[in-house]
């Protein structure tokens, strides 16, 4: 079983059934519900979602990206603060960045003030924290693999030889 | 003016390709996908687009030599050399041309005139037949069958041949089937014409393409046919260069020295920025092809799939990147099957007989689409067939 393969396929599609994966794989049915059985026992998929635009579900939803410095502490560094973020419903992903700022931390709000209100009176405060900088995501071009955009990207006619 | 009065009668009879009329239907309607792109959808791999710009700075705009740039030739030897192990001398047996469609068209008229006989298997690609109309000669229709696996076999050839044949066209791997020629396939085709004076135009634009492990073969290099063979290639489809326009035709020097007069007269030389382009695909792209290959071939296996499990019967190709299932269980003729399709579902297929009479009964499905596409497509056609059972 090519498990890089499979893992691409579900990348750019997880909603593709068993039996397609089987074909493109050319492996059983059987074969590939058993590796991603195994896939998700491992923890190496964690999960399946959708690619949603957002901008169409909700007009005044907002998506803010939060860089924060912050006081790593002896033993566990970064891990601690990451830990208690990423325990707050509202925040949507965490990453610990290389470079200028330490974390990285994705919200999903229903408006504006509802991320800065998150921002200043849960992030912000929080002992180690040393600077926030929000960032709100203006227009989304492309998203895991996916263009957002309704006119068609495919640039060959519609017909050819 | 009296137009009509201009045109000879033998252009006027020439008929647009089938594939054109059907392009036609599907502009006018709103939302369609397509199935039916006959090119790559991959981007030319970023080496080849980088050697270009590069070439472009350098300011190198000029003509090259008639039949292309000498190091491109050479280049071109080294890869036939090694993928088909046949050896051609860069100086006088290569030219490069404006895609494989222009080798076509040499091979056609430097060899044809009134009287003569063209075999052209089919269903095949929609020019070999006018080019031959043009030049006065006549192609000869061998129909391919399913049951072949569309292949051409030496019963068929050998049935078609009279004294007045002169050139087998034999476009393999093909499209719109899909179908490939094997080694034991091509060595039955090679015995018929050994002691013939028959020339094969090789049509491979598709050689990279070929699936199920076992590489492309070509007639070239069965025993005595190098010498009877003009091998037509490009780097349209193999590295998603369309629309750079390139391809070139390899064969014994007295066949490509009196083509080289038509090139030279028509087209001068080929595009040097394509040219330039086009060495630095052979040269640094192959994990790129191999990449598109192995992509083309997943889809291949999942489109197949999903035509054999909606009823719809389809021999697996093994080349190029078509399929071409059978419609005749819809008791719809292609044309019907096409155009009902696309107005009430808006998934545009090719009408099998737009590639000769005999691909009547069947379409031509292109899977260089994204996988996401090719499910969602291939749902609608669900439908639609679900909605025409009892019809």
């Amino acid at each position: 079983m090519n498990t890089n393969k499979l893992l691409d396929l579900l990348r750019q599609n997880a909603r593709l059934s068993d039996a397609e994966l089987a074909a493109m794989l050319g492996e059983s049915e059987d074969a590939v519900a058993k590796e991603l059985k195994r896939l998700e026992d491992d923890g190496i998929i964690m999960g399946y979602s959708a690619i949603i635009n957002e901008e169409k579900v909700d007009e005044n939803g907002v998506t803010a990206i939060i860089e924060l410095k912050i006081t790593p502490v002896k033993d566990c560094g970064f891990d601690d603060l990451a830990h208690t973020i990423m325990e707050y419903e509202e925040v949507d992903s965490v990453f610990l960045l290389s470079g200028a700022n330490d974390l990285s931390v994705t919200i999903n709000g229903a408006s504006l003030r509802n991320v800065a209100l998150f921002v200043s009176e849960r992030l912000a405060v929080l002992d180690g924290v040393l600077s926030t900088t929000t960032h709100f995501i203006l227009r989304r071009y492309k998203e895991k693999g996916h263009i957002f955009n309704e006119d068609n990207f495919d640039d060959r006619g519609l017909v050819s030889p | 003016m009296d137009y009509d009065k201009l045109i000879p009668q033998k252009i006027r009879d020439i008929q647009p390709s089938g594939i054109r009329k059907f392009f036609d239907i599907a502009q006018h309607v709103e939302g369609v996908i397509s199935l039916s792109v006959g090119e790559p959808d991959f981007k030319t791999p970023w080496a080849a687009r980088k050697e270009a710009i590069n070439i472009l700075e350098k300011g190198k705009t000029a003509y090259t030599a008639n039949s292309g740039l000498i190091k491109l030739r050479r280049t071109v030897c080294d890869y036939l050399k090694g993928f088909i192990h046949t050896e051609y001398d860069p100086e006088s047996e290569v030219i490069i041309t404006v895609g494989g469609s222009e080798a076509i068209d040499l091979a056609i008229r430097a060899l044809i005139e009134p009287g003569d006989e063209v075999l052209v298997p089919e269903p095949s690609f929609v020019c070999y037949s006018p080019i031959t109309a043009m030049m006065g000669g006549t192609a000869v229709p061998i129909v391919t069958r399913a049951e072949d696996k569309f292949k051409l076999t030496a019963a068929a050839l050998k049935e078609k041949i009279t004294p007045r044949t002169k050139l087998l066209i034999l476009p393999y791997p093909n499209n719109p089937t899909g179908a490939v020629m094997r080694r034991a396939d091509l060595e039955a085709i090679a015995e018929v014409l050994r002691d013939t004076n028959i020339v094969v135009a090789s049509d491979e634009i598709y050689a990279e393409m070929t699936y199920n492990g076992e590489k492309h073969v070509s007639i070239a290099e069965m025993d005595g046919m190098r010498e009877r063979t003009l091998l037509i290639s490009g780097f349209s489809k193999a590295y998603a260069m369309t629309g750079w326009r390139l391809g070139y035709v390899a064969g014994p020097q007295p066949l490509i020295k009196q083509m080289l007069k038509l090139h030279q007269y028509c087209i001068m030389s080929s595009p040097t920025v394509s040219q330039y382009a086009a060495i630095a695909a052979i040269k640094k792209c192959d994990d790129d092809v191999k990449h598109m290959i192995e992509e083309y071939d997943m889809r291949r296996r999942l489109v197949v799939k999903g035509f054999n499990d909606m009823g719809l019967e389809c021999f697996e190709p093994e080349g190029a990147f078509y399929v071409f299932p059978c419609i005749k269980s819809t008791g719809m003729t292609s044309e019907e099957f096409c155009e009902k399709l696309i107005y009430e579902k808006k998934v545009a297929v090719v009408p099998g007989s737009a590639f000769g009479a005999s691909g009547e009964g069947f379409v031509r499905v292109s899977y260089a689409y994204s996988v996401s596409h090719l499910t969602t497509a291939l749902g609608r056609i669900r439908e639609f067939l679900e909605e025409h059972k009892n019809c």
